[in-house]
């Protein structure tokens, strides 16, 4: 079975460095990368899916700028087989609708079963590239997944869909792509021979040549919306801790809620 | 949205690679969710961690010295040492479990021909074995040409009879393999006298004859060993006859950094706790890390061991690439990170006041551990010895 899994750096949300420049971009230079969470659940479940499956392989798919295999390198590390980065120059300030035609050109490139993506990135978060990309290719898009079960004899895919009330089991044909969240389960670690074998993974770099993509209708001059401000959330009041036993914490906390008649 | 790379991102060559941090980040989640828990007990009781040296095992810990071939992970020194530091950190007796390891198996890297490599490593590499490195002699300490330990090689050729004693040999209780360093011609010119062997155990004549109580590191079993008549094949004999001496100091060329990178993980452990403490006792109705002279105590204790660490990184690169000034650059970083472990442990101690004096915070076992990182691998001492001999240009 052969998995792609479409993975983004962003910058770590760990950092606290997240933070926009004066013209709307992200700031990469102010954080470190790191893959995006949501991608690394799907990874996750992509390795699981090959390695029950005893045969084929999980290969990672990034649109990014050129200093991404070192992000990619941890996704590699995790177990997947190997990489392919879309990078060029042009790139820069891409709108979702240019990343999602050139992740689209690069996914046609590659032979898969299935093709998996976090239902968001950290960063952007527009949550619109997976679904973008299956219209694109024409293939089934079943999006947020709490459970995946392929069956590659019958080429079929099952996925347990998380609705607002339960979830909902849904089945396609493959190749199809799956958006995922943490409701997928926890990812590894990187194991130390995982690391070490990840040194000597492929990654094969694709440029806008390479898809045949005119870059005048990517990146910023061709992006299709420009974000026009960016606010911060209202800082949220100070956290007060109660650090008592058990008993006079909870008296603590009826006293601090009967004081604004909340119980 | 998307950018290219940036020049503060593009950050060359002078900062760790991304597989270096991921090993970095893999140990030190294990240390502090498996060995941190376990390391006040291990001081306490003084008994060797087995459960520990098991996870190392278990996570290929272990295997990092060792070439892929017989089952490691080809780690460079760079890599052993970030593990070192990273295990130190949590508990420096578990740090030492590695740096061990790769100091009794550097003399078969180092001149084991590959037979004796494939004999001896994958069961080193698996953690299945522990190794030994036994050079130091009651009269015999940084005065290695003073060894008295023989070994007579028995008519026709085919073993050495040794018979001797080896004292303070760190894991020499529980080690399956122990390099012994002995003299094979007492007439040879004095760095020419000693030959090295790997004499596997338990075997007749061998045996165990104390174990040290000592002020810290106190899990790691330091024995002294005596050999009565012990029967070495010459297979077993690494190198030639009288290459004893110049393996023994190439091997602690490369060995030092283990024991720098032990002093700086005990030295980052203290200051995290001494950190964490400043922030949360309140005196004079403040915390006492906005009392400047605590403050700068902590911030001394932050570029001491930044300083301390970044010339570790440099050495180990330097020395695995085979740097001719090796034995400078491993002197410096453990003279460098010893005192700096020492100086940091008992300032942590200062910032924690009575509370750093008992056992109810863990600094006053890092002071107590640090103190060995001075001693053992060569003094501090002898470090500027061998720093002042490469500058004088009296070869190490």
């Amino acid at each position: 079975m052969r998995i792609v899994v479409l993975t983004k750096p962003v910058p770590d949300p760990a950092s606290g460095g997240e933070r926009l420049l004066p013209d709307g971009r992200l700031d990469r230079a102010n954080s470190p990368a790191v893959v995006n969470g949501n991608d690394e659940y799907v990874l996750e479940k992509a390795l699981k899916l090959v390695a029950a499956a005893g045969e084929g392989e999980v290969i990672l798919l990034s649109m990014a700028p050129a200093n991404a295999p070192e992000t990619m390198r941890k996704a590699l590390a995790m177990g997947a087989t190997r990489g392919v980065l879309v990078t060029d120059p042009a790139l820069e300030g891409s709108c979702t609708w240019a990343t999602t035609r050139i992740l689209a050109a690069a996914l046609a490139m590659i032979e898969f079963d299935l093709a998996f993506a976090g239902v968001d990135t950290s960063d952007g978060g527009a949550g619109v590239v997976p679904a973008g990309i299956a219209a694109l290719a024409g293939l089934p898009y079943l999006s947020y997944a709490a459970e995946i079960e392929p069956d590659i004899v019958a080429r079929i895919v099952r996925v347990r869909r998380i609705t607002t009330t339960g979830y909902d089991v849904l089945e396609a044909g493959m190749p199809a792509l799956i958006s995922g969240t943490q409701a997928l389960g926890e990812p590894r670690y990187p194991s130390l021979k995982g690391i070490m074998a990840a040194r000597s993974k492929e990654i094969t770099t694709l440029s806008l040549a390479d898809l045949g993509i005119d870059p005048s209708t990517v990146g910023r001059a061709g992006a299709t919306t420009k974000l026009m401000e960016s606010t911060p959330p209202p800082p949220r009041a100070a956290t007060r801790m109660i650090r008592e036993t058990p008993d006079e914490a909870a008296r603590q906390l009826v006293e601090f809620l009967a004081e604004r008649r909340l119980v | 949205m998307h950018g290219v790379t940036t020049p503060e991102r593009r950050a060359g060559p002078y900062r760790l690679a991304e597989d270096h941090e991921m090993l970095r980040d893999a140990v030190r989640v294990l240390a502090d969710e498996r060995v941190a828990p376990r390391a006040a007990e291990i001081d306490r009781t003084g008994e060797f961690p087995e459960d520990l040296r098991r996870l190392l095992a278990d996570h290929d810990i272990l295997a990092l010295p060792f070439p892929e071939e017989h089952g490691g992970l080809g780690g460079e020194l760079l890599m052993v040492c970030l593990a070192v530091e990273q295990l130190s950190r949590a508990c420096a007796t578990t740090g030492l479990i590695l740096a061990v390891q790769e100091l009794g198996s550097l003399p078969i890297t180092l001149a084991g021909t590959p037979e004796q490599r494939a004999r001896w490593f994958p069961k080193l590499a698996s953690g299945e074995h522990l190794i030994a490195f036994a050079l130091t002699e009651a009269e015999a300490g940084s005065d290695v040409a003073a060894t008295r330990t023989t070994a007579r090689a028995e008519p026709g050729g085919e073993a050495y009879i040794i018979d001797g004693a080896k004292r303070f040999i760190s894991h020499g209780s529980v080690a399956d393999l122990i390099v012994v360093f002995a003299v094979t011609d007492p007439d040879a010119p004095r760095h020419r006298r000693l030959s090295a062997f790997v004499v596997e155990v338990p075997t007749d004549g061998f045996s165990v004859t104390r174990l040290e109580h000592k002020m810290g590191l106190r899990g790691s079993p330091t024995a002294e060993l005596a050999f009565a008549g012990v029967r070495v094949p010459s297979a077993d004999r690494l190198g030639e006859e009288g290459d004893g001496f110049d393996i023994a100091m190439r091997t602690l060329d490369r060995s030092r950094p283990g024991i720098a990178a032990q002093a700086v993980g005990i030295a980052q452990g203290a200051l995290e706790v001494a950190t964490q403490y400043a922030r949360d006792r309140k005196q004079f109705g403040q915390r006492i890390g906005d009392f400047q002279m605590i403050g700068a105590m902590l911030a001394d204790m932050d570029a001491g061991i930044e300083a301390a660490r970044q010339l570790l990184y440099k050495a180990c690169v330097e020395i695995d690439a085979g740097a001719p000034d090796a034995s400078r650059w491993s002197a410096m970083c453990k003279l460098v990170a010893g005192d700096t472990a020492m100086r940091v442990t008992t300032d942590a101690v200062q910032v924690l006041g009575g509370y750093g004096y008992i056992e109810e915070f863990p600094v006053e076992r890092m002071m107590r551990d640090a103190k060995i990182t001075q001693l053992y691998e060569g003094t501090q001492q002898i470090q500027r010895l061998v720093i002042a001999r490469a500058l004088l240009g009296k070869g190490g």
